[in-house]
């Protein structure tokens, strides 16, 4: 077992709590440098859709996972990334400066729907983003002289600099250029959780009297806090464009709203780690489902609804069985293996809590 | 705050001692919060209201032949809204249902209902059980019935005192099986029930009706009247309110909160299965019919959560607003409507046209 000695309040907030984790991380790091040596070129997409689905999912975990707003509407602001980079770069934009902007725009977006909807809380949120998810579908399509509705767009080919990167012809390429995007993006977020400002995001989830009464201003907070999370499902957005090749308005439905916020629960609420894991139950399942079906049916017949239902069940144990989700479980492996003898049953129990109602408050 | 499980039973007896000894309605007083509930007009009202009004306009409409045509388009677009308005209304019941008792907001209950739609399908149609529709039709109604209970027996149950975003989650995801449930047993054709309501229709002046929707409507609005005399009038319902309350303080009443819980969830599933046989004699209905919910919750919303009658206002609204958009405003706005509303509402009154939301005085 280790054990950190803090001797300053730097100490407590450094990125890497000791050597160790800053080597894993580091090995981590550097495996995935190496990757598109290692595994063929179908894998390498694989991953790719994997590392776009984790940012996605950083996305949301800044907001429901930090901040404790539940979101049902974030593929919304996935096509407004993606939107905002495909137009931009038809504008003549270059890829390096329109990629960021994108974001920034999808993030101020968010900032303006967030000022009426952050009025509400908890089951009438996810209602109102459920709303925001229906309505983006027909506001592509009525915007269609921007967005090219339901004959949709296809995104061109990114160019820095003169150097070309392409999902198709040049996967390496591109799964360079996500990579790039995922460890900026968890970079940010990781120090940000260091700031005063993820700080206050925890406080409120934690609970909003108690931030209040530390001189969190909730509102300001929440409005922050969507408007950063939609900035990164932003760049996610511009990625899933060029990773499908096409858009048009049914890429982002509602459906990949609900996924989004499934993954980061089987992954684990509040972590980075769970936007991850989570990103891979996302992309393998499909795969797995397939060569389940191989295996026990025969590949040649179809089961309509077969991968969210699946998908469903895995939810409903994982809620039921393991609330913290993927890293939850990992967590709770580890920490039994570090303490080894001394884990005890009932170490991770939560504190029981019952209910008051919402509307005499 | 925290209360052992090993203390509850020893002071839910002390509760029940307690209960038999005071007055029932003192008692109840105190969890139970006033009703703001009886400010709000009776939607039965409402519905005959506009129906009645409809009628005279047509005594009207003879006087003047040159406006006849235009308002009886005007006048059928009306009662099949109405009528479509009374499901979305009947989902919504099921949704304020379990948010009036659980504080919970089930967000399968969309799927619910396709759910009893199929079950009675699977009951009544000649290629499957081919019984008697009046025999199916409760027998589903039960089962749904105790689907609900058994739901809430075996899983929500352990969610007890989790955040209300573990239950949305959850429910969404139960969504989800259900269809593919459904998909699997049933297929995934449009099918239609063989239901003595859909034969016939009744001309009314010169708007036709068809029994469908005038049974729909019939329902819907004695259905909203039985619950909401039920929440108001009996003690299983002040039960019901007192424990989304407050489920400590109701334990100490005396109220079996799990067991209530579960009742309603009951009820939330007959009043599904309500709804999709009501449904499924309008027209054909398929796995993905569940995805009406979405549209429930917008009723839901705009009535406020936790109101019956404004449960059935919303799904009325939203039910008449959908054909009239369709037909005056261009093609890609009209779909947009009900969940313009929604949002609009959502942002200027967040807790619905019939609020019970009240600051708490400290």
């Amino acid at each position: 077992m280790r054990i950190h000695f803090k001797t300053s309040y730097e100490h407590d907030i450094r990125l890497f709590p000791d050597r160790w984790s800053f080597g894993v991380y580091a090995a981590l790091l550097i495996l995935a440098v190496l990757l598109p040596f290692l595994i063929g070129e179908f894998y390498l997409g694989e991953v790719t859709n994997v590392l776009i689905w984790a940012i996605a999912g950083l996305g949301l975990m800044l907001l429901t996972g930090q901040t404790g707003q539940a979101s049902l509407g974030h593929a919304a602001f996935l096509a407004v990334g993606c939107y905002a980079n495909t137009i931009l770069i038809e504008q003549g934009v270059p890829f390096i400066i329109a990629f960021p902007l994108a974001g920034v725009i999808t993030g101020l977006v968010g900032v303006v729907i967030a000022i009426p909807v952050l009025r509400l809380h908890g089951i009438y949120l996810a209602i109102a983003t459920i709303a925001l998810s229906i309505l983006a579908d027909d506001i592509i399509v009525l915007l269609e002289p921007w967005t090219g509705g339901v004959s949709g767009k296809f995104p061109e080919v990114i160019n820095i600099f003169g150097f070309e990167i392409e999902r198709w012809t040049m996967p390496t390429r591109f799964y360079y250029l996500v990579l790039v995007v995922t460890v900026v993006c968890t970079l940010f977020y990781r120090n940000l959780l260091r700031s005063p400002l993820g700080r206050a995001f925890a406080a409120v989830r934690d609970s909003e009297v108690s931030a209040t009464a530390m001189g969190v201003h909730i509102a300001r907070t929440k409005g922050t806090a969507f408007g950063l999370s939609c900035m990164i499902t932003g760049w996610a957005g511009a990625l899933m464009g060029y990773y499908a090749g096409t858009f048009n308005n049914e890429t982002f439905s509602l459906v990949i709203s609900i996924t989004l916020l499934m993954m980061i629960v089987i992954g684990g609420l509040g972590s980075i780690h769970g936007a991850f894991f989570g990103a891979v139950v996302v992309a393998f399942l499909p795969q797995a489902l397939s060569i389940g079906k191989d295996l026990f049916i025969g590949g040649s017949v179809a089961i309509p609804g077969l991968e969210t239902g699946v998908f469903g069940l895995i939810l409903i144990l994982f809620i039921l069985f393991e609330p913290m989700g993927i890293y939850g479980r990992w967590m709770k492996i580890r920490i039994w293996f570090e303490l080894f003898p001394f884990a005890r049953k009932d170490m991770f129990k939560r504190q029981k809590s019952y209910l008051k109602t919402e509307r005499l408050r | 705050m925290t209360l052992r499980n090993s203390s509850t039973p020893a002071k839910l007896t002390l509760g029940r001692k307690l209960l038999s000894r005071i007055d029932r309605k003192k008692t109840y007083s105190l969890v139970c919060f006033s009703s703001a509930v009886t400010k709000t007009p009776s939607l039965k009202k409402g519905a005959c209201g506009s129906r009645r009004a409809a009628r005279e306009e047509i005594g009207q409409d003879t006087a003047r032949p040159g406006w006849r045509e235009d308002n009886l388009d005007v006048l059928q677009l009306l009662v099949s809204g109405l009528a479509n308005g009374c499901v979305y209304g009947l989902i919504a019941l099921g949704f304020v249902l379990i948010y009036k008792a659980t504080e919970a907001v089930n967000f399968a209950q969309g799927d619910f209902m396709m759910l009893g739609a199929f079950i009675t399908l699977g009951l009544t149609n000649a290629h499957h059980m081919g019984l008697p529709f009046w025999v199916a039709a409760p027998l589903a109604i039960g089962i749904m019935a105790l689907l609900g209970y058994l739901l809430d027996f075996f899983v929500l149950r352990h969610l007890f005192g989790q955040s209300q975003t573990a239950v949305v989650i959850l429910t969404i995801a139960l969504g989800f099986v259900i269809r593919f449930v459904a998909g699997v047993i049933w297929g995934h054709e449009p099918q239609t029930l063989e239901s003595p309501l859909a034969l016939g229709d009744i001309k009314m002046g010169g708007v036709v009706l068809g029994m469908a929707d005038v049974a729909v409507i019939v329902v819907t609005v004695l259905l909203t009247l039985f619950l909401y005399q039920f929440f108001q009038r009996t003690k299983l319902g002040l039960a019901m309110q007192a424990a989304s309350q407050n489920q400590m303080a109701a334990y100490y009443m005396g109220v079996p909160v799990k067991r209530v819980q579960g009742m309603i969830w009951g009820l939330a599933g007959a009043v599904a299965a309500v709804a999709g046989i009501l449904f499924a004699s309008k027209g054909a209905i398929d796995p993905n019919a569940g995805l009406l919910g979405i549209k429930a919750f917008a009723a839901a919303v705009i009535g406020g959560f936790g109101s019956l009658p404004g449960a059935l206002a919303g799904g009325l609204i939203v039910g008449v607003i959908e054909p009239f958009a369709a037909r005056y405003l261009a093609a890609g706005y009209s779909q947009i409507a009900p969940y313009a509303l929604l949002l609009a509402v959502l942002i200027f009154r967040p807790h619905g046209l019939f609020s019970q939301v009240r600051v708490k005085k400290v």
